[in-house]
């Protein structure tokens, strides 16, 4: 075996070919399976896109590092679909560029946090966690109540987006700013923003205050509608409930059959 | 392999290069590592056999044991649901008082619901359910909404002000000062008033303000917290004149109420969580808040 080896290593053009064949290999197997990924992801149509205030706070999530500590993918293990609720699904993270899956659980799953905390909690608990959690570990973000939120090159995130395959509209490109802004301010006209992005947008002052749009109220929007944008993971969870026991099914136990 | 020769202080052969007379020792890999190396090669091709492994464009080789996690999850939980359903189905038929005088019952239901008001309760209501500034306290006996288990049932199962729910509870208070509705000084009345319904000394030495803010109570604030400010369970309206509070009762969280209002957020829980598990949390805290109340009476501590 080693009397090969030598060979190879003395001669400088036939070692760089097996460099190549080798490396390949791993190159390989990681890249293959991407040729495939439209047959193999699963298809929701109706799925929704961020609104331009989520994806800010999606932005805002991803600058203060929230993704080292809290991971956003739900595995096929049995405490975490009880705890957390059905498994994620690939689709579900369709237009997450770059995906935030994580792999450190410090702090609990957010796949599916939307919703089940009410906005009041999101604020009292960025602005202190040891006001609502007193075991908390995780740092207080109080400042982004008091930042306001840029707006201005929201467009050109929406534009990226797209480029990667968002099926952003151009009207969604050139209303992003003041999309963001009426997504906090319940009581402007949102019209506008709810047809651009569906009956289903959460339109809320979602820090409590109405009077600016801070970076608080772009990232309790993107907490409050992770796990909302596709319902693709409710069927799986619903023919498991099926399954598993009649009579709870029949009761309509979803998140825990 | 003629390429160096023995070197006669180690024994080992040299690899043939030499560097102003210094030869470099061709010292072989030890045998722990190369016995290492081996077995982990072994291990990974018979992982490839059994295991789904290597990507076939869009599959993949499942592998002898067609192990797929999606299904063993699937019967993981199956599994689950139908050991628990042995008794949480004795629950679910069963009406209130007969759990609670079922000993056997209950053993599961402070078991379960601890871990379902952990999971799902705790982060805003804190984990002895006592609450927080702004989340009310669910074991002092003191209910907004109702106590009764069908009303505690009611408010986990649509919520109140929640923005998902269509049939859910709504309760809010105005923002009296910040939209105009009192003017400052009838806010500080009314917050001297309000202060004064639970802890009368607050009134010594301020009759004129606690006056004042009587007359503005009986115009503004009776509908919801009633004559007496005792509240009402209908409204989700608060009792004013005990020391429970939510927003806290010192004369600044009082002030502050009144003058930017609360609306005050519980989330629905229908889509989250089974009728099962909504009964055996309301039977949780009534059997938590007894539990305190019986410690209180004793006056053992918790």
């Amino acid at each position: 075996m080693f009397g090969t080896h030598y060979r190879i290593e003395r001669k400088s053009v036939i070692l760089a070919v097996a460099i190549m064949i080798v490396a390949s290999i791993g190159g390989l197997i990681e890249i293959a399976p991407l040729f495939t990924i439209d047959d193999t992801v699963e298809t929701d149509p109706d799925m929704r896109v961020y609104t331009p205030l989520e994806l800010a706070g999606r932005n805002i999530y991803i600058r203060e590092g929230c993704y080292a500590c809290h991971s956003q993918m739900i595995r096929t293990l049995q405490d975490e679909v009880e705890r957390y609720g059905p498994y994620s699904l690939a689709v579900e993270s369709k237009y997450d560029h770059p995906m935030l899956w994580g792999s450190k659980r410090t702090g609990p799953d957010l796949a599916r946090i939307g919703g089940k905390y009410s906005d009041q909690w999101h604020t009292a608990h960025l602005t202190n966690p040891r006001d609502v959690v007193p075991q908390s570990i995780m740092p207080r973000y109080g400042w982004l109540g008091r930042a306001q939120l840029h707006t201005a090159h929201l467009g050109d995130d929406l534009r990226a987006m797209r480029a990667v395959g968002v099926p952003y509209t151009d009207a969604m490109i050139a209303n992003a700013a003041a999309d963001a802004v009426a997504q906090a301010s319940p009581d402007d006209d949102t019209a506008g923003l709810v047809e651009r992005y569906g009956e289903e947008t959460q339109v809320r002052t979602f820090d409590g205050d109405r009077r600016t749009v801070s970076e608080m109220d772009a990232l309790v929007a993107y907490l409050q509608i992770l796990g909302k944008l596709s319902k693709a993971a409710e069927q799986p969870a619903k023919a498991v409930a099926a399954a598993a026991t009649a009579p709870a099914a029949a009761e309509g136990g979803q998140a825990r059959p | 392999m003629a390429l160096g020769e023995r070197d006669p202080h180690s024994g080992h052969m040299t690899t043939g290069h030499e560097w102003n007379g210094i030869k470099e020792l061709n010292t072989p890999v030890p045998r722990a590592v190369w016995f290492f190396l081996i077995v982990t090669v072994i291990f990974s091709i018979g992982y490839w056999v059994l295991m789904p492994a290597w990507p076939l464009g869009d599959s993949y080789t499942r592998g002898l044991l067609g192990s797929d996690q999606k299904e063993i999850v699937a019967r993981r939980v199956e599994a689950a649901a139908e050991e628990r359903a042995a008794w949480a189905q004795r629950i679910a038929a069963m009406d209130y008082a007969e759990v609670r005088a079922d000993p056997a019952l209950m053993a599961h239901v402070r078991e379960d619901g601890h871990r379902l008001f952990g999971d799902n309760c705790a982060a805003c209501h804190g984990m002895d359910a006592t609450g927080n500034s702004g989340f009310p306290n669910l074991v002092d006996g003191d209910w907004l909404w109702g106590g009764s288990p069908d009303a505690i049932a009611r408010t986990i199962t649509v919520g109140v002000n929640s923005p998902v729910s269509k049939d859910t509870r709504v309760s809010q208070m105005m923002a009296f000062g910040k939209d105009g509705i009192l003017t400052g000084e009838e806010v500080m009345a009314t917050a001297d008033y309000v202060k004064s319904l639970s802890d009368p000394g607050w009134a010594k030495g301020k009759a004129a303000s606690v006056a004042r803010g009587k007359g503005v109570f009986a115009a503004n604030c009776v509908a919801c917290h009633g004559p007496q400010g005792k509240g009402s369970q209908e409204l989700g309206a608060p009792d004013l004149t005990d020391r429970n509070w939510i927003y806290g009762g010192d004369i600044d969280a009082i002030h502050a109420t009144i003058e930017n209002g609360r609306q005050g957020e519980m989330p629905a829980w229908e889509h989250r969580l089974s009728p099962a598990d909504r009964k055996i949390l309301v039977l949780y805290l009534l059997d938590r808040g007894e539990a305190l109340k019986a410690g209180a009476a004793k006056g053992a501590p918790r």
